[in-house]
Order: C-alpha cells, then sequence, then structure tokens
C-alpha cells in the first residue's frame, strides 16, 4: 500500500471539477489542483482578493506586486479575465454563484463540519480570512487533507476537536489514502490506495465508514 | 470650483483625531496607502483602531503604527502573515486588541455603513465561535447572524489614477477593499498613482464616483 503525494491528491481532486466551473481553490493543498485540470475542460478560478479568471504567472512577465492570489502568489490574468472589489468577491462566495470550493483542512467530522482555521494555540493570533464564508457560500465544498495528523490522530473525526469554520457543509474528502463522501448515513468510503482495505483505513479513522456500492480503487498517475 | 486635491500628505492627513476608526485599503501588501500611513504615523494621532484585511506586515505602514503604540484595537480577517511579526509581538504580549472577522462580514459591515443601513443577518460565521454573542434569527430555514455596520472616522485609500472631483480607478487586484472602504468614512483621503484631467478617466471605467472622496494627494503632483 502507498499513500498518495500532495501532487496526486491534488490530481485526484481535479478530475471531478467539471467543465465550465467556477472553483475557488484555497491556500496550500487546494492551490495544486489548477494544475492538474484535463485541458479539455474551461474552469475559472475566482481569488476572494478580486480576480476572476486567472491562470499561473507567466516566466516572459516581470513579477507584479499587485497581480497576486489570496495566497499572495503571483498570477496572471487569462483572456476574458477580470478584477472587482471585495465586496463584490463576497457576493459570489456567499451568494451561492461558485460551483465549488475546495479546502484544506485540520478536522473533518461525520456530519461534515470543517475545521480549518485555529488550531487554538494562544501564542499565534488566529486568522479566518474567508475561510467561514466559502465554506457557508460555495456550492460544494470539499476539502483535501493528510489523513492523519504528524502523531498519526484522524483527522476524520466523530466531531471536530478544533474550534469550527461552518457545521455540516463539507460534501467530499480527499485523503492520502482515500476518497470520502459525507452522506446522511454517515462517512462512506468511494476509493482507497491499491493494497488497503476498509479494516485498515477505519483503524485510521474515528467514526464508522462503509464502503460505497460504487467502490473503485483510487489509482492516479506517477507524477514525482 | 470643486477641487479635492491638497500638495501634502501632512494635509491629507490632516484633523485626525486620537481615537478614530481608521478604514485602511489593502489585501496582503496590493492596495495599501502606505504615503498615507506613513503621514499618519508623522501625524501622531494616537489609541486608533484600525479596520483592515490584514495587521502589517515588514516595519513600515500599519506595522510602523502598531510598534509606536498608536493602535489601540484591529479589526481584521488575517493578521498572521508572513511578515507580521510586529503584530504578533504586540499580540502576545496583549498590548494590541484583535476583532477578528470573516473576510465576507468585513467588507459587508463596511459597505452597510456607507449604504446607510444599519446591519444585514448572515449564515456565515453561525455555530462557530466568531457569531457568540450575536443575535440570531431564521431566515428561509436556515440560522443567520445580525452583523453590524462598520463606520470609518477616515478610510486611507489606494488608487491608480484620479481626477480633482475625486473620481478613481485602481489597478488589478489592488482594487480590494478600497472602493468599499471609500463609500464608508466621514473622511476619505485618497493616494493616487496619478491625477488626469477631468474627462480623462473613461465614465464607464470609474470604479469609485467622487462623491465618496473627500481629499486627494499625488506624490507626482507634489509641490
Amino acid at each position: 500500500m502507498k499513500p498518495l503525494s500532495r501532487k496526486q491528491i491534488a490530481w485526484r481532486a481535479a478530475q471531478d471539477i467539471v467543465d465550465g466551473s467556477y472553483v475557488n481553490l484555497g491556500i496550500g493543498l487546494p492551490t495544486a489542483v489548477a494544475a492538474f485540470i484535463p485541458a479539455d475542460r474551461e474552469v475559472l478560478f475566482h481569488s476572494e482578493n478580486g480576480v476572476l479568471g486567472f491562470g499561473p504567472k507567466l516566466a516572459s512577465e516581470p513579477d507584479d506586486p499587485e497581480m497576486i492570489n489570496a495566497g499572495k502568489e503571483q498570477i496572471s490574468l487569462l483572456p476574458g479575465g477580470c478584477f472587482f472589489t471585495h465586496t463584490d468577491s463576497f457576493v459570489m462566495i456567499r451568494g451561492g454563484h461558485l460551483d465549488v470550493a475546495l479546502l484544506g483542512a485540520f478536522e473533518v467530522s461525520e456530519t461534515g463540519d470543517l475545521a480549518n482555521w485555529t488550531t487554538d494555540n494562544l501564542e499565534v493570533p488566529p486568522g479566518v480570512g474567508g475561510a467561514m464564508d466559502l465554506a457557508v457560500g460555495a456550492g460544494s465544498i470539499r476539502v483535501l487533507m493528510e489523513h492523519n495528523a504528524r502523531d498519526g490522530s484522524p483527522r476524520l473525526k466523530k466531531f471536530c476537536r478544533y474550534p469550527l469554520t461552518a457545521a455540516g457543509v463539507v460534501k467530499r474528502v480527499y485523503t492520502n489514502l482515500a476518497v470520502l463522501d459525507v452522506t446522511p448515513d454517515g462517512l462512506e468510503v468511494c476509493e482507497m490506495v491499491p493494497g488497503m482495505n476498509l479494516k485498515e483505513l477505519q483503524a485510521l479513522t474515528e467514526p464508522v465508514l462503509r464502503l460505497s456500492e460504487d467502490y473503485k480503487e483510487l489509482r492516479v498517475p506517477d507524477l514525482e | 470650483m470643486l477641487d479635492k486635491r491638497v500638495n501634502s500628505l501632512a494635509e491629507a492627513v490632516a484633523g485626525i483625531a486620537d481615537g478614530a476608526t481608521v478604514l485602511c485599503g489593502g489585501f496582503g501588501s496590493a492596495g495599501v496607502p502606505d504615503d498615507l500611513l506613513a503621514a499618519l504615523l508623522e501625524q501622531g494621532a494616537r489609541e486608533l483602531v484600525i479596520v483592515s484585511n490584514n495587521a502589517g506586515s515588514g516595519k513600515t505602514g500599519l506595522a510602523a503604527l502598531i510598534a509606536a503604540g498608536r493602535v489601540r484595537k484591529i479589526m481584521c480577517s488575517f493578521p498572521k502573515t508572513g511578515g507580521s511579526f510586529v503584530f504578533d509581538e504586540h499580540y502576545k504580549n496583549g498590548t494590541i486588541e484583535l476583532e477578528l472577522v470573516p473576510q465576507g462580514t468585513l467588507s459587508e459591515r463596511i459597505r452597510a455603513a456607507g449604504a446607510g443601513v444599519g446591519g444585514f443577518y448572515s449564515p456565515v460565521s453561525v455555530g462557530t465561535r466568531l457569531a457568540r454573542g450575536k443575535e440570531t434569527k431564521v431566515i428561509n430555514g436556515r440560522e443567520h447572524v445580525l452583523e453590524l455596520p462598520i463606520q470609518g472616522d477616515v478610510a486611507l485609500i489606494k488608487a491608480e489614477s484620479a481626477d480633482r472631483w475625486g473620481n478613481l480607478v485602481y489597478r488589478k487586484s489592488a482594487r480590494n477593499f478600497n472602493p468599499v472602504m471609500a463609500t464608508a468614512a466621514h473622511l476619505t483621503v485618497v493616494e493616487a498613482g496619478r491625477i488626469v484631467a477631468l474627462g480623462e478617466l473613461d465614465p464607464e471605467a470609474i470604479v469609485t464616483p467622487g462623491i465618496f472622496v473627500d481629499r486627494v494627494f499625488s506624490m507626482t503632483e507634489a509641490r
């Protein structure tokens, strides 16, 4: 059994973005998804700081401090892309105009509760950014994260231990071991990496898992 | 004659009082009115309440105001960034108050003040600690929390181009909070990359109509 690399998690999430979607990518792992959207699909990316329709920075262009995404990375505007103010950006987010938001998380509960904004370390100022707005407003909330924390503890929980970003919003979770859907009956395993069985995945997960009727192996290309 | 141009940074920030609530444009380092913030440091107002997406970076601008002990409270969505060591230190020592506001709620609370409405109900933050103590209401079967306006005494704005009536256009992602903040303060002060003649800005492309603006300063015009 070989867990997915971070790139492979991003690749898998990218395959579920349908042609013509408006998508917001969270900071960190979700940002990597843009590179893996299949070439025959036209997907428009939204950045909370007021950009719609952007791509990676062009190597031929100099750095521009006023051309950044939410993660403060350099970007370029695609033909047809546009700029707008924060108020309109969050009209898009909160008003349900985005089809998908891909977010990172510390924890997700079996009912789709999301915890991704603070670990309650009192030494570090908390930051929420647009996480709560996205979690409540985007059409489909999907999370990309490692299946387990560094100490091995499960990130998929019965109840989140960290403070919530929003309750009951996550629809699908991509981890380095599996793809899982949040259903009214709890977490359903759609795909697992080759060589892993439900009993092994269950041992690394807090809530009770069940296998989807459409279960298949989680197959991704070698991207390293 | 309606001429909102001022000739110096000192004139641009003149009259900002101790205890003022200052709306400050920018997201990361894009669209931050750095020259106006430097002028505010020079000007001397104390006990300021700063409303801004971030809490400053490096040692200049907002960070310099915080380092000088001039900021009592900051309202923002994302204070901790790569370069926010000045804010981080003051936060750790308890010498600055933080009100954390979700980013879209921050912009909409500012919009509410500019639009003259007494607040709004939002589903954002429901069930989280950021909704504690807030009035809630179920609307169309969904729980909402009441969010109140954030009125600025002053707004510090960065634009690319302005004219003497205060019409503004912005550049790329430097637009961010600037247009909404320009609507929501008793005194709106603009730092513009350049000032052009009336009629030179395409009327179909003006983002901030001059009615929202009180003072315009540009380094390129400074005498």
